[in-house]
């Protein structure tokens, strides 16, 4: 990866994380698990996958599905700052004229399908995924889950139906933060070893830094990992990526900052001192 | 084309935006894999899994057929149909095996007797419930070329009626018309009812009867009009009392400010005996004898 790409995409990383500070007030957002995608996100519409703002009706254009669609901030600031929609457009958040609430829909350019429910879009992705293959397109369809998503046995019951078809352009980022909502995942529900599961399904499996974006660009660039099978890429991330003071918290997934916390917090991003966080800790889940 | 083999085949193979799904129940499509290809995906036993895949295959301009027992189809998969088909409106079509009384013996497991229940509730969704092979077949055609999702109670039992009329969503065939009783039905209890309005009829009364093969969107004018005309209307149906055709009617009858006397004829709150299908209606008081007997009884 050439400097000037690592500093487009390490730039555009940083204006996604405040997008969604900005998105954590007058009713907040799931900030944690937005900030654990952004890099991941900011990525793959970076020119990886074949899918910009002008090739939104091309069949052949590349596909990325929101599976953990609680993390959409990261997916709106992204389509923001690529020029999708309008930056100004981000600040209807939670508001009745616009379409930008907590979970992605069909009415925001770019986004594929809806989401909000864990453990359905590997099975929707399945289905585009084997369209491409019945038109003899050899697109590609990624589907980013989360860790917490995994204990939805739908999962696992498509993984099985993709490895029996042997679905080599279905890829599944697993974007794991470590949480699920309210705890760590190896406390609740333990989920390693992950990438045995994986392989044990049937998938060639990857694990990466998710936030390292040389290491993205080398392990994507090698999909299909296996040409008569699905590709899963665990990118091990971190909930609250960027600022410290909410960082792998199982207390601040989802937040409503006051105002004077999220000035804070965008001062915090760009290197200042932790933030003293007064407002409540929110449980939705 | 006069049975759901031949006309699924002829569907499909005619345009390729049909794909035929199953989640491994084979009963009515076991011809189609080495005729449709890769356009015949069998899922194994995923009914999720089918579901999600069938809304994204409908995203990219598919029509898929799926195909289940009517339980695992629509219950063990309903936040699918709900999620990924109803708040996408895709056109996904939902062929149901053993709905009703047709699962028999299986027990209450097997027993889809509130579909008509959920499927209606989801915005967009249609439902659909033929009476007999003939009546099946004619109204598939349509309900397969159109935008929206569908569920339909399939029913391959020997023709019932003999002269059914061509289909035309949210109209009520209307078999019989009567001023002291109409009677409403759908699906494969069309047979037993037949009987029931020729004891009545042989008793001198004046009996009416609709064959509400469309319950979604429903013939609203057809039911306004027969409670207008008939002293009494029942509702008969192998589905419980809550949320099936007698709820349709009396929703029906509210919105349009008027009431009747309605007798119910269905299953309260509770799954039916299993059985032989001709034991289960004795035992349910299904037969046309005990059709009549039971409306005789609120006619006195």
């Amino acid at each position: 990866m050439t400097q000037e790409k690592h500093k487009e995409l390490k730039d555009r990383a940083f204006a996604v994380r405040e997008h969604i500070i900005r998105m954590s007030t007058d009713g907040g957002c799931f900030t944690g698990a937005s900030l654990s995608c952004a890099d991941l996100i900011v990525y793959l519409y970076s020119g990886f996958l074949n899918v910009s703002k002008d090739n939104l009706q091309d069949p052949q254009r590349d596909f990325l599905l929101l599976s953990k669609g609680h993390d959409v901030p990261a997916l709106y600031g992204t389509f923001a700052e690529l020029g999708w929609i309008e930056k100004d457009r981000l600040k209807n958040h939670l508001k009745s004229n616009d379409s930008i609430y907590w979970h992605p829909n069909r009415n925001i350019p770019g986004i594929e399908f809806h989401s909000g429910s864990l453990g359905h879009l590997p099975a929707v992705g399945l289905g585009i995924a084997m369209d491409n293959r019945l038109r003899g397109y050899n697109n590609r369809v990624v589907v980013i889950t989360g860790d917490g998503e995994l204990d939805e046995g739908s999962v696992w019951e498509t993984l099985h139906v993709a490895s029996a078809y042997k679905m080599n352009n279905l890829t599944i980022v697993v974007d794991r933060n470590h949480f699920q909502a309210n705890m760590k995942t190896e406390d609740l529900i333990p989920l390693e070893p992950l990438a045995d599961k994986f392989e044990a399904f049937g998938c060639a499996v990857k694990r990466i830094d998710g936030h390292d974006f040389e290491a993205l660009e080398e392990t994507f660039s090698q999909l299909p990992f296996h040409k008569e099978k699905p590709s899963v890429i665990i990118a091990d991330t971190v909930r609250g990526k960027g600022l410290p003071s909410i960082e792998a918290r199982a207390d601040r997934w989802f937040c409503n900052f006051n105002a004077a916390e999220v000035e804070s917090l965008m001062k915090e991003l760009h290197g200042a001192a932790e933030t003293t966080l007064t407002s409540e800790t929110l449980t939705v889940r | 084309m006069t049975t759901y083999p031949e006309l699924i085949k002829h569907t499909a193979l005619n345009d390729d935006r049909y794909i035929v799904m199953t989640a491994e129940n084979r009963a009515v499509v076991k011809e189609l894999p080495p005729l449709l290809g890769a356009r015949f995906i069998d899922t194994g036993i995923t009914e999720q899994t089918m579901i999600g895949m069938a809304a994204g295959l409908a995203l990219r301009g598919r029509v898929p057929i799926c195909h289940a027992l009517a339980p695992f189809l629509i219950y063990r998969a309903y936040e699918f149909v709900r999620t990924d088909v109803g708040i996408a409106h895709l056109p996904v079509k939902l062929s149901a095996w053993i709905a009703g009384f047709l699962s028999d013996g299986n027990g209450p497991t097997h027993q889809a007797i509130e579909d008509v229940a959920l499927m209606r509730t989801i915005p967009g969704m249609t439902v659909f419930c033929p009476s007999d092979n003939a009546d099946m077949v004619a109204m598939l055609p349509e309900i397969w070329a159109s935008p929206h999702p569908a569920y339909v109670r399939l029913n391959v039992r020997p023709d019932a009626y003999g002269k059914h009329t061509p289909f035309k969503t949210g109209v009520a065939e209307v078999i019989s018309e009567g001023t002291d009783v109409t009677i409403l039905t759908y699906g494969m209890l069309l047979e037993e009812t037949l009987k029931a309005m020729q004891i009545l009829k042989d008793k001198g009364l004046s009996v009416g009867l609709l064959n509400m093969r469309s319950l979604k969107p429903v013939d609203e004018q057809a039911i306004l009009k027969v409670a207008a005309t008939s002293k009494l209307l029942v509702s008969i149906e192998d589905h419980f009392l809550t949320g099936g055709l007698y709820s349709i009617i009396a929703e029906v009858l509210l919105k349009n400010r008027t009431t009747a006397n309605v007798l119910p004829l269905s299953l309260n709150e509770r799954w039916f005996k299993p059985g032989l299908l001709s034991e289960v209606l004795k035992y349910e008081g299904f037969t046309g004898e005990q059709i009549a007997e039971r409306i005789l009884a609120n006619l006195a």
